[in-house]
């Protein structure tokens, strides 16, 4: 077995930054799609709200090979969609980066939309209503009032939807596939040096996944401590 | 300015009907917990939407149902207390302040520092609402509302979650800063006080619907309606039976009473305040009512009794009797009156 430090210096890095930049898109396209459903839920109500909430929850449940299953079904080079994606505009989504990015965005998205959700139910609706008889614009609103103050739930969402798009696996080999130096993704090495026998090495990644996903939660907790709301223990 | 309103909502279970015509400044809205009069102030703001009716406001219509005319609230140019303030928590003192008025930056910042000064907020500019006190959250509130200028404020129960000391020193403070202010106020409370204090004409709601409106003193005095004199501070009830003109008999306490006013025909009930017996003493006078107690509560500065009439069989009616203070040594010289006394210009007819 190699030494750690034959391991550093032989690495391939890219696992890192295909998994770094996939996180990162991953989380602003959640980031905002999630609010934005988070708001739609909200003003639904009843019977639709319901259902709505179902589907935009079920990745998230859903075992993470039984959604790549379905995102194939749409995307996949044979299909419909996948097939004038491809056609038209050149654009392939399965076995290319872009299927990373839609993989670990579906899985992690669940997360920015509950927390959201969670946090925008919460808010006084008072709030809202001040904001309206002082003659501030609905847009204005829920940036200036509903967003601040759903602060700390928008956060944890956000670090969580990060951390989870971070470490996407089943639903990225499906769907991307491992493709070192394109979507070959930290988690997926592991999987595969694993499958080598290669200890040391996926000793490595783990570490660095087990570093940044401490780093995000740690640095959540730190940031709601600041909001001074969970000062209250008991 | 005046107010013209008809509303009808209907929520499940609820209706909420209301019709009124306010001609004064000051106007008071009195009712029980959940009888619809933070809906009606709700839908005067704009932030509810009744299914029929109008709403005007001076020359203004703000809504009419027939017209399909809804205008936005944030188009109504009505300011709204809210019972917690709803101050913004991420905002400081100022952003608050500065956040309804419109133009440029430097009117605006002349603006706050005006409302600032006015409400006796200097110093505390940059505080969030969390670091304030309850009177100083109250008047960033309000300078917040008068930042902008509205043709009207609605006061939702601004008092109703405060410690009695804070909540006498507040709505003075309240009634000090409206003093010079033009425009409609509509003051929404289940308290007596400060629907008296404050108002000059009273719509009495019970259930989602109005009893009766007018000026506040006249329907302290008359209140006309059971509920009204009830929610006006009334304690005692009984059915009457109008024997003649001048002659009727209470039934649940079982006496006659005469007046030398005429008893109104469609009067059903009578009321009469606890504050307003008489004591009598030895021989029994007109219009005396002959009374046991059942219990005492000791206040600060009033006695309560609680006393069963004297007749036949056991009443169900209790008569609250309230004594102030310094009536109170007569009592303990002479023990308890033998009759109350009902005295005629305090009996209530009502419908």
């Amino acid at each position: 077995m190699d030494t750690m430090a034959d391991i550093v210096t032989k690495l391939d890095w890219s696992p890192l930054w295909i998994s770094l930049k996939t996180g990162v898109v991953a989380t602003i396209l959640s980031f905002f799609l999630g609010i934005f459903a988070a708001r739609k839920s909200q003003k639904l109500g009843g019977a639709g709200r319901a259902v709505l909430d179902g589907i935009l929850t079920l990745p998230m449940v859903l075992p993470p090979t039984a959604a790549g299953f379905l995102l194939l079904l749409v995307f996949g080079m044979r299909r419909p969609l996948g097939l004038f994606l491809s056609e038209s505009f050149g654009v392939k989504v399965v076995q290319s980066w872009l299927g990373c990015i839609l993989a670990a965005t579906v899985i992690a998205f669940p997360l920015m939309y509950r927390n959201a959700r969670g946090a925008m139910e919460q808010i006084d609706i008072n709030l809202v209503y001040a904001g309206r008889t002082l003659g501030m614009s609905e847009t204005k609103i829920f940036w200036k009032v509903v967003m601040p103050s759903a602060g700390p739930g928008i956060v944890s969402g956000t670090i969580l939807t990060f951390a989870r798009a971070l470490g996407e696996y089943g639903a990225t080999s499906m769907v991307a596939g491992n493709i070192p130096g394109k979507t070959g993704t930290i988690s997926q090495k592991i999987a595969m040096v694993i499958q080598d026998g290669d200890y040391g090495t996926a000793g490595f990644w783990v570490m660095i996944v087990l570093l940044l996903a401490f780093a995000a939660v740690v640095f959540m907790n730190l940031g709601m401590a600041k909001g001074g709301r969970s000062k209250r223990r008991w | 300015m005046g107010i013209d309103i008809k509303i009808q909502k209907r929520l499940g279970a609820f209706q909420l009907m209301v019709q009124f015509h306010g001609a004064s400044n000051r106007i008071g809205i009195l009712g029980a917990s959940g009888c619809g009069k933070s809906m009606t102030l709700k839908c005067i703001a704009g932030i509810e939407k009744p299914q029929e009716g109008w709403i005007r406001l001076g020359e203004q219509v703000l809504f009419d149902s027939q017209r399909k005319q809804d205008v936005k609230p944030q188009k109504r140019n009505i300011g709204y207390l809210f019972q917690n303030y709803a101050l913004f928590p991420t905002m400081t003192v100022a952003e608050n302040i500065g956040v309804g008025i419109k133009g440029s930056r430097e009117e605006k910042r002349k603006r706050v520092g005006e409302m600032i000064e006015t409400f006796r907020l200097s110093g505390l500019e940059h505080h969030f609402p969390r670091e304030l006190s309850g009177g100083q959250q109250q008047r960033t509130a309000l300078a917040r509302i008068m930042a902008y200028e509205p043709g009207a404020i609605l006061l939702d129960e601004p008092f109703s979650a405060m410690d009695v000391f804070l909540k006498d020193q507040l709505q003075q403070e309240l009634a000090e800063m409206l003093k010079d202010y033009a425009g409609t106020v509509i003051l929404v409370s289940h308290s007596r006080d400060e629907i008296y204090r404050f108002s000059q004409e009273l719509l009495v709601m019970d259930q989602g619907k109005d009893v009766i409106f007018g000026e506040t003193k006249e329907i302290f005095q008359r209140p006309r309606y059971r509920e009204a004199a009830r929610l006006t501070g009334c304690k005692n009830f009984s059915r009457i039976r109008r024997v003649n003109r001048h002659l009727l008999e209470a039934l649940d306490w079982g006496i006659m009473l005469q007046t030398r006013q005429e008893v109104p025909k469609e009067a059903g009930w009578i009321g009469y305040r606890a504050h307003d017996f008489v004591p009598v003493w030895g021989e029994r006078q007109e219009n005396c009512l002959k009374v046991c107690l059942e219990s005492v509560a000791k206040l600060p500065f009033e006695c309560n009794y609680y006393l069963r009439p004297e007749w036949g069989e056991v009443s169900q009616e209790r008569i609250c009797w309230f004594l102030q203070r310094e009536r109170q040594q007569e009592i303990e010289e002479k023990g308890l009156p033998d009759y109350l006394a009902f005295r005629e210009e305090k009996m209530m007819f009502l419908m």
